[in-house]
């Protein structure tokens, strides 16, 4: 086997595959009434993947009103003015298309997936639920119980609570602090004309992304959207909404008891905005530190080698406004101080000496080798299409990811972990059986 | 596709995978075996400069003995512990430095190690498959922290989510002699047991050349990577493999009924049917049942217990018919705040009763194919999905035909063979059913000890 390490070690030079992901060109164009158009043109399959993205979310909610947007993109596809809700899910499932929609905190995206064959009938729906939802009051009720019971339903899963409760902590006060999908409490506040008012005020075409990937020539496309959205009108001509950025909130903890055989912990604080220029130095060291699987330190240490944890990860949560840092880790109830203590440990080590220039390289060959990895199929390219139009990150950004990427340092990689993970400003969630986990202190006495 | 996540063990099981539509190959793929056994399957897509390669070995959960469960996939963790040419963890290592995903998984019948990589990187990929197929360490201090690892993974998988725990119970109950009963994650107390030599032992009985299926679907020339296939894997010596006969499950005489009860906040109902596999003659009736019942807001159990009744939050009937022995046809519901696991098994119950008493309409049936044929063509989307198509119609003895035969065999399915279907299959006798009793939290939140 002598032959095949040293064939091995002959591939295994540190240099980006050759996958060029500028062989995707995306072509980008505002239509008369202001929506962003992006398109790839793919003929590999007779299929059409639509996304369409609206610059509001659930930060946008009123206070009290949490899970506004949310209930409004869950009732498009529930009634428009000339279709009941079971004719619009009848229709879809005829063409074997899909149609949905959701919000996050920042923004709604409504897709369409369609055979190329049935593109107008898929798309006369597209626009319908999208231009004129008529929010039934019925409907309202028995999709607010059903968002309410998927909220109790999701008691169950222990990430879900603890992940819910740190939210709270570290927003404090900010808009994001809020489930998008609401409360129990604040759910059954929201009223038809509110919804319809959110409607009105966000669901506008200067504030619309449109991504189109699949079997369409650009004036197919142009024609597609002037025959189905060219009736929608903007509203109004005020500022697009902006959320403002989050303020720190003093450390806490908050321990969660629950009939559980592990803890699930959470700990972290805010983190960055995805427009950040450090966003590309900062997902370097966080591959290296935890967010890199089986090759970060989190995962080798307390996973590979003590064996205390199946999932563990750290992870930078990047949005427009501005973003958290977390590490989230399951443990036997008996090890949690433990493996807390020694997530510390890592953290304290990473920061004093910093990455090694063979983990750097590493990190660089994966983070840029992959990249293409990531728009291999025409649903997962739309989606990126979307979001780095969503961030401003241009049409040069499928070129542009690799150089910011090759370019950080170790100096760089020292210096992020530093300014963006603070040990001593820790916020803690723990949901576990409590009187197992006995956590000794927060952040495992650090 | 509206499918539960909560059916067996997503990850060590991927059921979800399971029950998408098979993938179309505009042609078929190329397929050769070497001399030493190895089956190998290439499939050339070049719309992206990537590819996945995937090694199926043909031993799984069910090949497991009684008091052994959970080895098949404690070998699979062992997998990426080292070999005698590279160490702990370097498989991970070079395939993430060489801008490549990797993972694994175990199921009852099959055990399937990926990588995802660009298409040049590919001779890498294949290499480190060749050699922990013949070189794998199995060191017994890295075997026991694995061990406790996979125990970790039962308890956030299993032991922590009520839903899945029913699940696992139900299988239990439907199966008394075939290992189908058995979770593919190994009962808790076996885990525990699981020595090095258990490991090795199961690797040099199943892990042979012979006993593996090679697949790689992308950017790809199969002329070009034969010799490269050959090289890697044409040196590994093949050997005979015999295995452990397994018992058959004999026909159920009457429905089995069971409680589970612990905390959770939600009823749940489960319902099992034993059913044929892919080679029965009705499996295609089966199919586009299920897509009737479950597939899409329009479906019935959608429509009429979510929508219309509001006893069910969701609810989902389905059959994946790619196994190698007979398995079930389960459906699957969690109530509504306020209702009773009784409403929601009546609602249930009423459903079946319908597609057994009437035929099904015209145009519902043509929604169910229309459905299954769109979601055939996105498959193709994914390299990996079809890559997985080909493994598992290889896997289960069902042979890669089966792909392109998919869309006559749904096409010629009629109203009557689906209500002879339901009214075969979907009969109380040959069931299990399982409640998910919600036990009320048994203490009051905690606070941090000085």
């Amino acid at each position: 086997m002598a032959l095949l390490a040293a064939l091995g070690l002959a591939l295994l030079v540190v240099a980006p595959p050759s996958a060029q992901a500028a062989a995707i060109k995306p072509v980008r164009w505002v239509t008369k009434s202001g929506i962003d158009v992006l398109f790839v043109e793919r003929h590999s399959l007779p299929t059409v993947h639509l996304q369409l993205l609206i610059k509001a979310g659930g930060a946008l909610d009123p206070k009290g009103r949490e899970g506004t947007a949310n209930l409004a993109a869950s009732l498009l596809d529930e009634g428009t003015d000339s279709r009941s809700s079971q004719q619009i899910a009848e229709a879809v499932d005829f063409i074997g298309a899909s149609l949905s929609a959701s919000a996050s905190p920042e923004s709604t995206v409504i897709s369409l997936n369609v055979l190329k064959k049935d593109l107008k009938a898929g798309m006369e729906l597209f626009s319908d639920v999208l231009l004129h939802p008529a929010f039934p009051e019925e409907e309202l009720k028995r999709v607010r119980q059903q968002i309410i019971g998927g909220l109790i339903a999701e008691e169950d899963e222990p990430e879900a609570v603890a992940h819910k409760a740190w939210q709270e902590l570290v927003y404090g006060t900010h808009p994001f602090h809020h489930p998008t999908e609401g409360y129990r409490e604040s759910l059954p506040a929201i009223t038809r004309e509110e919804l319809i008012a959110f409607h009105h005020r966000y669901y506008q075409p200067r504030l619309a992304i449109v991504a189109v990937v699949g079997d369409l020539t650009r004036k197919e496309v142009e024609r597609l959207l002037a025959d189905h959205l060219g009736q929608w009108k903007n509203s109004d001509q005020q500022a697009p909404p902006t959320v403002p950025a989050p303020n720190p909130t003093a450390p806490q903890t908050k321990l969660i008891d629950k009939e559980l055989t592990q803890s699930t912990i959470i700990l972290g604080h805010l983190g960055l905005s995805r427009n950040h220029p450090d966003y590309y130095a900062v997902s370097v060291m966080n591959y290296i530190l935890g967010g890199g699987g089986f090759s970060s330190r989190l995962m080798k240490q307390i996973r590979d080698n003590q064996g205390l944890v199946y999932g563990l990860s750290s992870g930078f949560h990047a949005m427009k406004a501005g973003g958290s840092f977390s590490i989230d880790l399951q443990t036997k109830n008996a090890t949690a101080n433990q493996a807390l203590a020694e997530t510390m440990k890592v953290i304290g080590q990473f920061q004093a000496d910093g990455a090694t220039q063979q983990e750097l390289d590493e990190a660089k060959a994966y983070l840029i080798g992959s990249f293409p990895l990531r728009m291999d199929t025409n649903a997962k390219l739309v989606g990126l299409l979307t979001s780095l139009e969503f961030y401003n990150l241009g049409l040069g950004y499928l070129n542009d990811y690799p150089k910011k990427i090759a370019a950080v340092t170790l100096a760089d990689v020292k210096r992020v972990a530093a300014r963006y993970i603070r040990p001593d400003q820790m916020t803690m969630v723990v949901v576990a059986k409590q009187s197992e986990a006995k956590i000794a202190s927060p952040k495992g006495g650090s | 596709m509206n499918r539960p996540s909560v059916l067996p063990f997503r990850f060590v099981v991927w059921f979800w995978l399971l029950l998408l539509p098979a993938a179309a190959a505009a042609a078929p793929p190329f397929s050769a075996t070497l001399e030493n056994g190895l089956t190998v399957y290439i499939l050339e897509e070049p719309k992206a400069p990537v590819a996945t390669i995937q090694v199926w070995y043909h031993v799984g959960g069910r090949n497991e003995l009684s008091g052994r469960t959970g080895l098949a996939h404690l070998l699979e963790h062992m997998m990426f512990k080292g070999t005698t040419n590279h160490g702990k963890g370097e498989y991970s290592r070079l395939i993430a430095k060489n801008g490549g995903t990797e993972n694994a998984f175990t199921a009852n019948d099959e055990t399937v190690y990926f990588s995802n990589l660009a298409s040049d990187r590919t001779e890498l990929g294949l290499e480190l498959e060749a050699d922990r197929m013949a070189n794998l360490l199995l060191d017994p201090k890295e075997a026991m922290l694995e061990r406790d690892v996979v125990k970790e993974e039962r308890r956030m998988r299993t032991d922590d989510d009520p839903q899945s725990l029913l699940v696992e119970t139900g299988y239990a109950l439907a199966f008394l002699a075939h290992p189908y009963g058995r979770p593919v994650i190994g009962w808790m107390e076996d885990i525990s047991r699981l020595t090095r030599d258990d490991m090795a032992a199961f690797y040099h009985r199943y892990y042979t050349p012979n006993n593996a299926t090679l697949v790689v679907v992308g950017d790809v020339s199969a002329k070009r990577l034969m010799p490269v296939i050959q090289r890697t894997f044409g040196s590994i010596p093949s050997r005979p493999v015999a295995f452990d006969p397994i018992t058959p499950e004999q026909p159920q005489l009457g429905e089995r009924r069971f409680v589970l009860k612990r905390e959770a906040q939600l009823p749940v109902v489960f319902m099992g049917y034993h059913v044929p596999n892919y080679s029965g003659a009705d499996a295609a009736a089966l199919e586009v049942l299920g897509t009737i019942l479950s597939s899409g807001k329009s479906s019935r159990l959608y429509r009429n217990l979510v929508y219309q009744q509001r006893v069910a939050l969701s609810a989902d009937g389905g059959y994946d018919p790619l196994s190698i022995d007979p398995d079930l046809f389960y459906f699957y519901g969690m109530a509504q705040p306020g209702h009773t696991h009784e409403e929601l098994e009546a609602s249930l119950d009423q459903e079946i009763a319908k597609l057994q008493n009437e035929l099904v309409g015209d145009r519902e049936l043509q929604k169910a194919k229309n459905g299954l044929l769109a979601g055939y063509i996105f498959g193709q989307d994914s390299n990996f999905f079809r890559a997985m198509q080909i493994g598992r119609t290889v896997n289960v003895g069902a042979g890669v035909g089966y792909i392109d035969s998919y869309v006559p065999r749904i096409q010629a399915v009629t109203r009557e063979a689906v209500r002879r279907a339901a009214q075969q299959y979907l009969v109380k006798d040959h069931r299990t059913v399982g409640y998910l009793v919600p036990l009320p939290p048994s203490s009051t939140p905690g606070t941090p000890a000085p």
